[in-house]
């Protein structure tokens, strides 16, 4: 067996008595590019930050090459021979290249900086990762790629044993992820241990040698990638057998209008270079697309694209057969669109106001500022979508930082329910909310449809999206790959597709 | 060819000639030894604050409190002296005040995570403050001391003087070149302007290198309230009211970025004999108002934000275009 450079054994740790690592046990030999797989929650950042020091663990043990280490901050865990590239690359804009590389600890002669060695030698280490940066010029001239191997090279240089990196290709196109697995591929044959994160499981099969995933804070497996199907590494990650998934279609009647209704809402060939392929989708009222994928295949990115919070570079948009410009949330909320977004607690919520301002926000910001909604019409429509939504406790005036996350899930949604959208945009409307509310905005969702409201719903509850949506397009990678209309729709077409990689040009995924 | 984040200091410098030229066609006796080495010496104060002003703006900060540390030190020397106690002793005595204040001011902004300008802004009223409890007269002095060091001069030719303040502020700068760009101190200074949190990730000494820096601008404050001292020949409580706002100025139009990261300490230098050379032209044409100053000050540092901002864009752009083609 080859040596273990790095180990962890029963790692645990909790936050406000939440327990986010539960036992989990880790091994990273040397010589190897060792993937950390996990949804959203996982657990996978806490145990990174662990081992490099950012945190301090519960419990557990931690080992390098057989001795037990204990770093207690970043700086200690270097010193160790553990580094770290985060995902924002650290780096400073504003300084050189030769600076960035030796900050800190840059050669003196005569108690003076020596910028003349200094550039010598960052010219040196960077000829051995094969980048012709300039040492004296300021790192902003480029690109994120050269940025994160600049990065990489300080870490190497700093530590040298093992190497962290948290979504390293999260920003760059394919011909730079080539250069950077190069990288990678060159420090692993020099005996460096490299941990991955990554969301990109093509990646993962394209530069690892050993998988281990995470779920819900516990190892669930940890093998070799030759061992390890594609399929059944999907399984893992979500945490269900493909066998035993069920399809349960509750609501899988076809939708109230026609399928040859004329889509109401039509995007063709939409898309932004580095966020989301371009894609054509149509809805119909009285329909709920399903969005699915991993984290990171582009769900999000599809919503802000549709919303106007990005502006896409490619494609048009259609409501009711007129082109329109979606380049600003405020345009899309004019076309009848709203949009309940994922992160509820900074994207949605404004916590200090009350559970009524929150309600009626959107309708005013509709309406704008010099028609102030009267306090009587707020009154009226917080009673209504309380009542309606039952959100608890039914006081309009407590601050909505008070509630539970599903009563502001539900004040969200009634947010924009008051607005009376036409097209209902929602990333992830169950997560991080009780059982009961959880049932209950199911119920909503399928209400809404009957209505005839056009809804679009990511979720990574793929149960759910079997149980409500009329359509599921799966997404990979940052395209969307598949759509599964009526019968199609199971749980396990939805974890099938997701599995397939989503082989496509390479232009194509810049 | 020339660096991008070099432009707005090639820029002052081309400015500063431009205009010494255009002053120079103007009033042929402008192009004088004797008015450059008056240049040098009637801007020395303001010169010597600015070095550390640079370093305090290239870290993204701010130090209000100069120019009542300036007045401080100036009537603290005054009436030190007046009490008979050596100028030497007085000077010294002045130095250590001024840097153990500004230090404080460093160790209260990281301490309390408070924005710069907020503690100095109480600085700058608290040693305003001090300086009228000591004194709230004009206080005159004379020493032999004084004296000898106002003596010390190099000859320049045609009757030209590069009198002891001149020699003073061009040390100033020529420490705060080599501390800016040839220490580690210097490096995390820029570090701290660029960003806060990557320089803590990269293990700049964030603390250390706070209290450092707003040390060394309360140093050469105080080192500015004695040249001072030495140029009016006497202490007031009053004196040097707005003169940290002049050396943000001198700091923005030298080319350092207001937002810190970026800039060059020779460029402060130029910034102060922009100032300089304006009053000097009001001097000369005798019929304009010298507020002029203000208003061609005031449009250049407009006119500089303006470049560093399309500096900023335009390198931007083409990152952009960089990484699309990669």
């Amino acid at each position: 067996m080859r040596d273990e450079l790095l180990t962890a054994r029963g790692i645990d740790k909790s936050f406000y008595g939440v327990k986010v690592l539960d036992g989990v046990d880790f091994t990273l030999h040397g010589a190897e590019i060792h993937a950390l797989l996990g949804e959203n929650g996982a657990g996978k950042s806490t145990l990174v930050k662990i081992l490099t020091g950012a945190y301090r663990r519960d419990a557990g043990h931690m080992a390098l090459v057989g001795a037990e280490v204990e770093p207690r901050s970043v700086a200690e865990a270097q010193a160790l021979g553990i580094g770290t590239v985060y995902q924002e690359v650290n780096l400073l804009d504003n300084l050189t290249v030769a600076e960035n590389l030796y900050l800190g600890r840059q050669p003196r002669r005569m108690g003076l900086v020596d910028h003349r060695r200094m550039r010598r030698d960052a010219a040196a280490l960077l000829a051995r990762y094969g980048i012709a940066a300039d040492p004296d010029e300021t790192l902003s001239h480029y690109s994120v790629a050269v940025r994160q191997i600049i990065a990489i090279a300080r870490a190497v240089d700093l530590s040298g044993k093992v190497l962290f990196l948290d979504e390293p290709t999260a920003s760059l196109d394919a011909r730079e992820v080539q250069a950077l697995f190069t990288v990678l591929k060159q420090l692993r044959d020099q005996g460096l241990g490299i941990v991955i994160i990554t969301h990109f499981l093509d990646q993962v099969y394209q530069i690892a040698d050993r998988v281990t995933v995470l779920r819900n804070g516990r190892m669930v497996g940890s093998r070799a990638i030759a061992e390890l199907p594609r399929r059944d590494l999907v399984a893992l990650m979500l945490g269900r057998d493909l066998a035993e998934a069920t399809a349960h279609r509750a609501a899988g009647d076809a939708p109230l209008a026609a399928p040859d209704t004329p889509a109401a809402f039509q995007f063709t060939d939409y898309g932004k270079r580095g966020s989301i392929a371009p894609f054509d989708l149509a809805i119909r009222p009285g329909e709920v697309v399903g969005i699915a994928g991993l984290l990171g295949s582009g769900r999000t990115e599809t919503a802000r694209l549709m919303f106007g919070i990005d502006r896409p570079d490619s494609g048009s948009a259609m409501v009711d057969g007129l082109p329109v410009a979606l380049t600003s949330p405020e345009a899309a909320i004019a076309q009848g669109f709203g949009m309940c977004p994922e992160e509820r607690k900074t994207d949605g919520i404004v916590g200090d106001l009350s559970l009524r301002q929150n309600i009626v926000l959107a309708l005013q910001a509709r309406r704008g500022w010099a028609c102030p909604v009267p306090r009587r019409e707020a009154d009226a429509i917080a009673a209504r979508y309380i009542k309606a939504l039952d959100i608890r406790p039914p006081d309009p005036d407590r601050p909505i930082k008070f509630l539970s996350g599903g009563n502001q899930q539900k004040a969200i949604l009634a947010r924009w329910l008051a607005t009376d959208p036409r097209l209902l945009i929602l990333d992830e409307p169950t997560r991080g909310i009780d059982i009961g509310a959880h049932a209950e905005i199911i119920a909503l969702i399928q209400q809404l449809r009957a209505d005839g409201m056009a809804l679009v719903v990511i979720s990574s509850e793929i149960e759910e999206l079997v149980a409500y949506a009329t359509r599921v397009i799966v997404l990979s990678d940052r395209h969307h790959i598949r759509e599964l209309t009526g019968d199609q729709i199971s749980a396990q077409s939805i974890v099938a597709a997701m599995a397939l990689p989503g082989d496509l040009p390479a232009e194509g995924a810049a | 060819m020339i660096r991008a984040r070099n432009l707005p200091f090639v820029a002052t410098v081309v400015i500063f000639f431009a205009a010494y030229a255009l002053c120079a066609a103007q009033f042929p006796n402008m192009l004088s030894w004797r008015v450059a080495g008056n240049l040098l010496t009637d801007n020395a104060f303001l010169g010597i604050a600015a070095v550390g002003m640079t370093f305090v703006i290239l870290s993204g900060g701010i130090d209000l409190s100069v120019g009542s540390v300036i007045a401080f030190t100036s009537v603290l020397v005054a009436v030190l002296i007046r009490a008979g106690v050596h100028p030497a002793l007085a000077f010294g005595l002045a130095l250590v005040l001024s840097t153990g204040f500004g230090a404080l001011m460093g160790l209260t902004i990281h301490a309390l995570k408070m924005p710069a300008f907020v503690v100095t802004l109480a600085g700058m009223f608290l040693a305003r403050g001090a300086a009228f409890l000591i004194s709230t007269d004009s206080v005159p002095i004379g020493h032999p001391f004084l004296r000898t060091l106002k003596g010390l001069f190099i000859s320049l030719p045609d009757k030209g003087k590069l009198s002891f303040l001149a020699m003073l502020m061009l040390a100033a700068f020529a420490i705060g070149v080599v501390l800016a760009h040839r220490t580690r101190f210097g490096a995390n200074v820029y570090a701290l302007g660029g960003s806060p949190q990557s320089a803590e990730l990269m293990g700049v000494p964030i603390r250390r290198t706070t209290v450092q820096l707003y040390a060394f601008s309360g140093f050469m404050a105080g080192l500015a309230g004695l040249a001072y001292t030495l140029y009016t020949s006497a202490g007031y409580s009053l004196a040097t009211v707005g003169v940290e706002l002049d050396a943000i100025a001198a700091v923005v139009v030298g080319g350092t970025l207001l937002t810190g990261g970026s800039g060059l300490v020779l460029g402060t230098l130029f910034g102060v004999l922009i100032q300089g050379l304006i009053q000097t032209y009001i001097v000369f044409d005798g019929t304009l108002s010298s507020w002029w100053t203000k208003i061609v000050v005031g449009i250049l540092l407009f006119s500089f934000i303006v470049l560093q901002r399309l500096i900023l864009l335009v390198s931007e752009r083409r990152g952009a275009a960089r990484s699309a083609r990669g």
